[in-house]
């Protein structure tokens, strides 16, 4: 069944074979491999050459706000800004040396599931500044890393969760306990217990970054059992928390405008701090090998609590004033929201 | 005594039967193509690309059931590729069906990007609501349950029936299968196998798109690149646990979907006490002990995966 092939047939299927490859060849080319002239000299003009790797797509809530910080910088004519986005983790060390080799000056991305591959890279690369999402420390000369240490706003949200809740229980659906999610469940968890020692959480993990209508699923079923707050980790979660008429909690982004009746209130992430500094210090040669970390923290205002906006006058004036205070303490450095990276369990 | 409390609730047989609905869909399509002998491993593109056309439709201003019938229209242009590879060239019917996947999942990426360059949260549309059925929806307990729905569930249920319909009852039907067992013999009957299994093909990736545009219409209201998620792949494994037949097809995706559901209940529950993998897990455990009891007695079609070329002994 397979012999019968006749030459014409054979020239057909194999020139159709080398076609497609050059074709797929084509496209897979990098973005901008030619360096531009400007980027010969480091240091010299305005615009430094930033590209960005993701593992995700742009959308995702944890690389909009490193694309955002960036967008904003190339708005502001600081930077030249490029960026692959979903890229997978197999691919990622060659991408990153792609964007090395075409002469970037400062590469951002995300380390987490490829830590030795990337810290390898920077190696080959010392001229290069990386400055990397990941849940390790900073590495040689010239990588650097960050995290979305947003734990003392989600500590804020969690004490209105506290005091929003009458059934004393709150629904926590997320994608996969890793140091990032965790830390930030723990501070809200704390916060929460703060306002309403009795509290219970249900926690579930739905294995998956992208698949909103399995966390709405695991939302609905959270509601089913008693929640009346959702803590809205992944996409989805906010959803079920509108249809059934429950309250919610955002994260890292702002939702409320999507869902005013819903989303009380949300801890954001501000990367803006973390991007410039870095930009600032690629600029005047100064990039080192440094943990950015502490530039999410609200002192450095690279996280905070979102306004109420909506809920402003549906949030009692107690709780505002109790919140109001903990920020306060939190700026002044009187108090300390723990980071704990352990994996939260229900408590219900 | 908990787990029991919680399939005695109607809010679970809510859940599962809307979990089952794609997988209904999906199931019912690639059971048509592989009743006619071609194996579709398409599907999980087929249903992106069915998941991004539907919103993107609606999303740019169509109705919600414009955008299933674009969906539809998107599967069977993929269909017919697929068709066109392996059933009148009779190419590996795993290669094609697998590049199938990568080009309608990436191309759906693609337009997408294309579509929203730039954009911080994926913009979102008005989906199907649930529709409560005039009596039928007062009956205690299985009105609640089943006739409370969003309307494309309802369509699923029919379409299952009319796929046992067609199978079973319709000289269509019987071509079909008949195709799908011994193509020589159809073929000495005047039928030209060709087209049949093309029309299988092309139906049967239909359904696929509708499984996948249902995430994005009424499950939820945007799309994402990962939305489905491996559902794909499920619907493969249903097949074969449903021994080729609808009406098993639909029991194979309400139990998946059961456990499913379950898993999230009990995660919730006890996930203190067990790692949640293996909640996670529970599901496609289930699968596998139920294919390998189920595969044991499985009819499968004689003829699948063997390429067609006329005149060959």
């Amino acid at each position: 069944m397979i012999t019968n092939l006749s030459r014409r047939r054979f020239l057909l299927y194999g020139s159709a074979t080398v076609g497609t490859s050059i074709l797929l060849k084509a496209c897979g080319t990098a973005p901008s491999p030619q360096p531009s002239p400007s980027a010969a000299s480091p240091a010299a003009t305005g615009a430094i050459k930033v590209a960005g790797v993701y593992t995700v797509p742009i959308e995702q809530q944890w690389v909009s706000r490193i694309h955002k910080a960036l967008d904003a910088a190339k708005g502001r004519g600081d930077i030249e800004y490029v960026y692959s986005e979903n890229v997978t983790n197999t691919d990622y060390e060659r991408v990153l040396r792609q964007y090395a080799e075409a002469g970037n000056q400062l590469i951002v991305g995300e380390a987490f599931a490829v830590e030795k591959a990337c810290r390898a890279v920077a190696k080959d690369y010392p001229k290069v500044a990386f400055l990397m999402g990941s849940s390790g420390k900073p590495d040689g000369k010239n990588f650097s890393v960050f995290d979305n240490y947003i734990h003392e706003p989600s500590y804020l949200t969690g004490m209105i969760a506290g005091g929003m809740t009458k059934s004393k229980i709150i629904g926590m659906v997320g994608g996969y306990p890793i140091p990032e999610v965790n830390r930030l469940m723990h501070a809200f968890m704390e916060g929460a217990r703060e306002i309403t020692p009795d509290v219970k959480f249900l926690v579930t993990f739905i294995g998956s970054w992208f698949d909103p209508p399995k966390a709405k699923e695991a939302a609905f079923a959270q509601i089913g059992a008693g929640a009346d707050v959702m803590y809205a980790e992944r996409f989805g979660v906010s959803d079920a928390a509108k249809e059934k008429k429950v309250l919610a909690i955002g994260n890292v982004i702002d939702t409320q405008k999507d869902y005013p009746d819903t989303v009380v209130a949300s801890a954001l992430w501000h990367m803006e701090p973390t991007i410039d500094r870095a930009i600032q210090a690629v600029k005047d040669g100064s990039f080192k090998a440094e943990d950015y970390g502490i530039y999410s923290y609200m002192k450095h205002k690279g996280s905070s609590l979102s306004p109420l906006g909506t809920f402003e006058s549906k949030v009692p004036a107690e709780l505002q004033q109790k919140v109001k205070k903990r920020q306060e303490e939190i700026l002044a450095g009187t108090f300390t929201v723990k980071v704990n990276d352990m994996e939260p369990k229900s408590t219900a | 005594m908990n787990s029991i409390n919680l399939l005695l609730g109607v809010e679970f047989w809510v859940a599962t039967i809307r979990i089952a609905t794609p997988l209904m869909f999906g199931t019912l399509g690639e059971l048509l193509c592989e009743r006619a002998g071609v194996l579709n491993l398409g599907i999980e593109g087929i249903m992106t690309m069915g998941a991004f056309v539907g919103w993107a439709a609606v999303y740019q201003g169509a109705d919600l059931w414009i955008g299933v019938l674009l969906a539809a229209i998107a599967g069977m242009v993929f269909g017919l590729l697929h068709s066109l590879f392996t059933v009148y060239l009779g190419l590996s019917q795993h290669v094609s069906g697998i590049g199938i996947t990568l080009l309608a999942a990436n191309l759906a990426y693609f337009f997408y990007r294309v579509l929203l360059p730039q954009v911080n949260t994926p913009p979102k549309i008005t989906p199907f609501q649930p529709f409560a059925i005039p009596l039928l929806s007062q009956i205690p307990f299985l009105g609640k349950a089943v006739f409370t729905q969003t309307p494309l569930t309802y369509a699923a249920f029919i379409l299952v029936a009319i796929a046992a319909y067609l199978l079973y009852r319709t000289p269509i039907g019987l071509a079909i299968r008949m195709v799908g067992e011994n193509p020589s013999a159809a073929e000495a009957q005047g039928i030209n196998i060709y087209s049949i299994r093309t029309l299988a093909v092309v139906i049967g990736s239909a359904f696929m798109a509708i499984a996948g545009a249902f995430l994005t219409l009424s499950a939820f209201d945007s799309f994402f690149v990962n939305l489905i998620n491996g559902r794909g792949w499920i619907c493969i494994a249903l097949v074969i646990f449903a021994s080729w037949q609808p009406f098993k097809a639909l029991l194979g995706a309400l139990l998946f979907a059961g456990f499913d559901a379950l898993q999230l209940r009990l995660q919730q529950k006890i996930g203190a006490a067990i790692p949640y993998q293996l909640f996670l897990m529970l599901p496609y455990i289930f699968s596998i002990i139920a294919l390998s009891v189920m595969a044991r007695r499985a009819g499968y079609p004689k003829a699948l995966m063997v390429p067609f070329r006329k005149g060959e002994r």
